[in-house]
């Protein structure tokens, strides 16, 4: 009963930067509806305890749904895989559920399915997240899956063969989504040489030359509970949940944790380029450089000024001019990817191969815009509402919470982070806003990629 | 903004599929099938009919201090003709671009202002609009919902603009997306006279001979309150609510709709195929059988049927394909009762590089057949109806997904209460039924077969310029 074949929205707006039409609109909707005061955070009270072995657990009950899920964040991902040998971490946590010491492949699929619940485990740049989603009545199955293929992996030599060639042809496939290709290259020039700039799913040169030992050695130094971050959401109680974190985690023996040698990436220090042919209707462009980390102080203040700039969707300078006053793209948006290092920003659209020069020199004239002027005050103020009006959106499933939680264990934002995001938004102020435009964004010294029929965007070589 | 792809077909296909929807919790779940007075609604759905005929379905769901409000028409591509394909998706880009009383823009910046979200959809048979907001503001949703369902501005000018994105729209989704293009084509073969023919973003010589009369007619027909269903979920009182909703709604006159598309496509008479030869990096093969919709008995084994194929990694399709004989990278199996017209069944896999095409169609087939001699055992039918129950129950977890299920449901015509006895119905399914509705619906002769071939680089370049 999946709703396939649609076609999904859009609409467009745009966005008022004051003006007299704008004013009319306002006092219109004013009368129409009260404002209500923004919504005050989300009530959102996780109860964290560290286990004997180092394991941080940290709970939410909500009894609405007789369901359970179960999110691991073992902190370790692509940043640590050797730049020969890129993609361990990620062809490592997909060998997890490819055997274990006493399931193999099949039986585990076979025991998690039976119950209709989903066992995962994926590689991102930091850290790896394993989870399970089961019913309440299969909790005890679910936190026993888990902690079996966190625990008892055993990469089997088939498995691992099958895995690999599995990933090669994915790897492949990816080459078929421009924007994929995109990303790639963009990734390169942005964290030429950091880790940042590697696929986390590898490449075709470094799959085959990991080795059954790496896997083993980066599975033996990495996956320690005293490196993961366990978080539960779900009709169980802190108690129930201790109980089960108990019974099926405490065995895990804890380790020497692993030495982290990777340093910040660097910026890049002139405009560079990368154009790739491919025979497609559309070019897809990326544009960007590097960003923030996720702990950097300025990390709300720049999310106020992407939001005004192009992750505001239909209320953002970058879709009001590139979509509903050029008609250039269907989609276009801004976004900075803030990870335990400064990951990158980046601007990304598609647009018909003809009009790729006026949609590059379009994001160039908003993102000098965000630098050369403070924003409207009409701009910040909707900004801010949006944000804090739409965090308990963000946290609405047990899904979207457990992954949340574990990221503010990961980045040390403090158990207080649900109640304490509004006043962070609240506090920003226009110069703040001008201020990080002015740092953080790099209209002069950017990575350009473009993936499309580059003889009718004119940008040939 | 997130790519959507029409299907999903690629590498995740399998994961995507389990992400299924729902409102029925049962605390029997794992006992034998009950009597339908057994199953306990952990939803209650309160249904009203305004005077003009508009349906609301009301749903309190206080788990969290949201709400999501929908509003369904019933009118989609399956409402189209021939030369003007894409009409009612395009009539969806322009219900964003303002009425007198709110003008271009207004509306999702007025809901963003409040913390919210909002978007819209259009499938074949419904065009479905959405807000996603704190509770204490349902009634700001409510208010612009309203006021866009008369008067619409569909200014000459915004829809010219709109045009090219919409443009820019298909390039991204369809022109540029290999899998995604052979979908479209192998709907064009499948269906010949019906209008599921044509694809929901249209084609292009029909966005551009598309014009303002156009969509000012296909408002005015088809976004009337009569041809609506509002759908309201979350932290609500149905109670205090309705009022509001009356008083918005109701003044609108209801409109003389014209009857339903009455076009039944005609008995299939053996098997149809199509190639696509594009540059691509992988194969795609995919078959799509004729199938009944929600109308027929058989829908439930259907639903069956797909899951054994091709739910999770211990469905038949992934073991034999992808892990044993390595010949795939992804597998799937598609079938949605939940349709105004009977439409397809269909399975499909990623062929892995250096595999041939033509082995994995008749690795697909092998299935198939082996699934029309003998019975799917006693633990794949369990776990079949297992999956699909538990996806039930995960699906209360977002009331947006809810109210989606019950908007589809009423708007494709099976009404919302065939939600309520799904799960019973499932429950109800034989191995002997799977096996029959595999023999039944199978078969070659109602099949539509389409292969994409990737072609060689060099050939590329010769095709280049031709657009």
């Amino acid at each position: 009963m999946t709703t396939r074949r649609q076609q999904t929205a859009d609409r467009p707006v745009m966005i008022l930067r004051a003006g007299l039409p704008a004013l009319l609109t306002m006092l219109a909707l004013l009368a129409a509806f009260p404002w209500p005061e923004p919504a005050s955070g989300a009530d959102i009270n996780p109860v964290r305890f560290v286990m004997p072995n180092g394991l941080t657990v940290l709970v939410v009950e909500q009894q609405a749904v007789p369901i359970v899920q179960i999110h691991t964040l073992v902190k370790a991902g692509s940043a640590q895989d050797p730049p020969e040998k890129a993609g361990l971490a990620y062809l490592v946590a997909s060998l997890l559920d490819e055997g274990t010491a006493t399931r193999t492949a099949r039986q585990l699929a076979a025991q998690i399915e039976f119950v209709g619940g989903t066992l995962t485990a994926k590689a991102e740049e930091d850290y790896t997240a394993a989870t399970a989603r089961v019913l309440k009545k299969d909790a005890d199955l679910g936190f026993e899956l888990l902690a079996d293929i966190l625990q008892h992996p055993t990469f089997p030599d088939r498995e691992l063969e099958r895995v690999r060639s599995q990933l090669l042809g994915e790897i492949e496939a990816e080459k078929d989504d421009p924007g994929q290709v995109a990303a790639k290259a963009f990734n390169q020039l942005v964290f030429d040489g950091h880790p940042y700039g590697w696929p986390a799913n590898g490449t075709e040169e470094t799959l085959p030359r990991i080795t059954k030992s790496d896997v083993r050695g980066f599975y033996t130094r990495e996956y320690l509970p005293n490196q993961t971050i366990l978080s539960i959401v779900g009709d169980l109680t802190a108690e129930e949940a201790r109980s089960l974190v108990t019974r099926h985690f405490s065995g895990w023996r804890k380790g020497p944790t692993p030495v982290r040698a990777t340093g910040t990436p660097k910026a890049i220090e002139k405009p560079v380029e990368r154009l790739i042919e491919k025979d497609l209707t559309q070019t897809t462009i990326m544009l960007g450089h590097l960003g923030i980390s996720r702990t950097n102080p300025d990390f709300y203040a720049v999310t106020v000024m992407n939001y005004i700039l192009g992750a505001g969707g239909f209320s953002s300078r970058l879709m009001d001019s590139i979509r509903d006053n050029q008609g250039l793209a269907y989609g276009v948006g801004s976004h900075f990817d803030a990870n335990l290092l400064p990951g990158a920003f980046a601007v990304s659209l598609q647009t018909r191969n003809e009009a790729a020069h006026q949609a590059i020199s379009a994001v160039l004239a908003e993102l000098k815009g965000m630098r050369d002027a403070p924003v409207t005050d009409h701009e910040l103020s909707e900004a801010k509402s949006y944000l804090i009006g739409s965090f308990p959106l963000r946290l609405d499933t047990t899904a979207k919470l457990a992954g949340v939680l574990s990221l503010v264990e990961l980045y040390g934002l403090g158990l207080d982070y649900f109640t304490q995001y509004p006043r962070l938004i609240e506090q920003v102020t226009k110069e703040d806003v001008l201020r990080v435009a002015q740092q953080y964004l790099h209209p002069d010294r950017y990575a350009l990629v473009l993936v499309g029929n580059l003889s009718k965007a004119k940008v040939k070589q | 903004m997130p790519r959507r792809r029409f299907i999903t077909p690629v590498l995740h296909a399998l994961l995507v599929m389990l992400v299924v929807v729902l409102v029925i919790s049962d605390p029997l779940f794992g006992a034998p099938p009950q009597p339908s007075s057994s199953i306990v609604l952990a939803v209650r759905v309160q249904e009203h009919v305004l005077a003009n005929g508009m349906k609301v379905l009301l749903v309190e769901s206080p788990k969290a201090p949201v709400v999501t409000v929908q509003i369904w028409y019933k009118v989609g591509s399956r409402n189209e003709v021939m030369g003007r394909a894409g009409l009612s998706h395009m009539l969806e880009h322009m219900m964003f671009k303002g009425t007198p009383k709110n003008p271009k823009g207004t509306f999702s910046r007025t809901i963003r202002k409040n913390g919210g979200n909002d978007n819209a959809f259009t499938s074949q048979d419904y065009t479905a609009y959405f807000e996603n907001l704190a509770a204490d503001r349902v009634e700001l949703a409510l208010e612009l919902e309203a006021d866009r369902l008369r008067g619409l501005l569909l200014d000459e000018k915004e829809f010219q603009l709109e045009r090219e994105v919409v443009k820019e729209e298909r390039r991204l989704r369809t022109e540029d997306d290999p899998q995604a293009f052979l979908v479209e084509s192998l709907f064009a073969q499948a269906f010949q006279i019906h209008p599921y023919h044509w694809p929901i973003i249209g084609w292009f010589p029909d966005l551009n001979a598309m014009t303002r009369e156009d969509l000012k007619r296909h408002y005015e027909t088809y976004y009337a309150p009569n041809n609506a269903t509002l759908v309201v979920v979350g932290d609500i009182k149905a109670e205090a609510l309705l009022p509001t909703i009356t008083r918005l709604f109701e003044p609108i006159p209801p409109a003389a709709l014209p009857p339903p598309p009455s076009v039944v496509e005609p008995e299939q008479r053996g098997e149809r195929r199509i190639v696509v030869k594009r540059d691509a990096q992988v194969a795609f093969v995919m078959a799509g059988y004729r199938a009944p919709n929600y109308a027929s008995a058989d829908s439930y084994a259907l639903m069956i049927l797909e899951s054994v194929l091709s739910h999770g990694k211990s469905s038949r399709l992934y073991q034999r394909l992808v892990y044993d004989q390595k010949i795939a990278l992804a597998v799937g199996a598609e079938y949605s009762l939940l349709q105004a017209d009977p439409e397809l069944f269909y399975c499909y896999a990623v062929v892995k590089p250096g595999r041939k095409a033509e082995n994995v169609e008749r690795a697909l087939y092998r299935e198939i057949a082996r699934l029309q001699t003998a019975l799917p055992t006693v633990e794949e039918l369990q776990r079949a109806k297992n999956q699909v129950e538990a996806a039930y129950i995960f699906g209360q977890d977002s009331i947006f997904r809810q109210a989606m299920l019950l908007g589809q449901a009423e708007t494709v015509g099976a009404g919302w209460k065939h939600v309520e006895e799904f799960v019973e119905r499932i429950r109800g399914v034989t191995a002997e039924d799977v096996r029959r509705v595999a023999q039944r619906y199978l078969v070659e002769d109602t099949r539509t077969v389409g292969i994409l071939m990737p072609t060689p680089a060099r050939a590329k370049q010769a095709a280049a310029g031709a657009q």
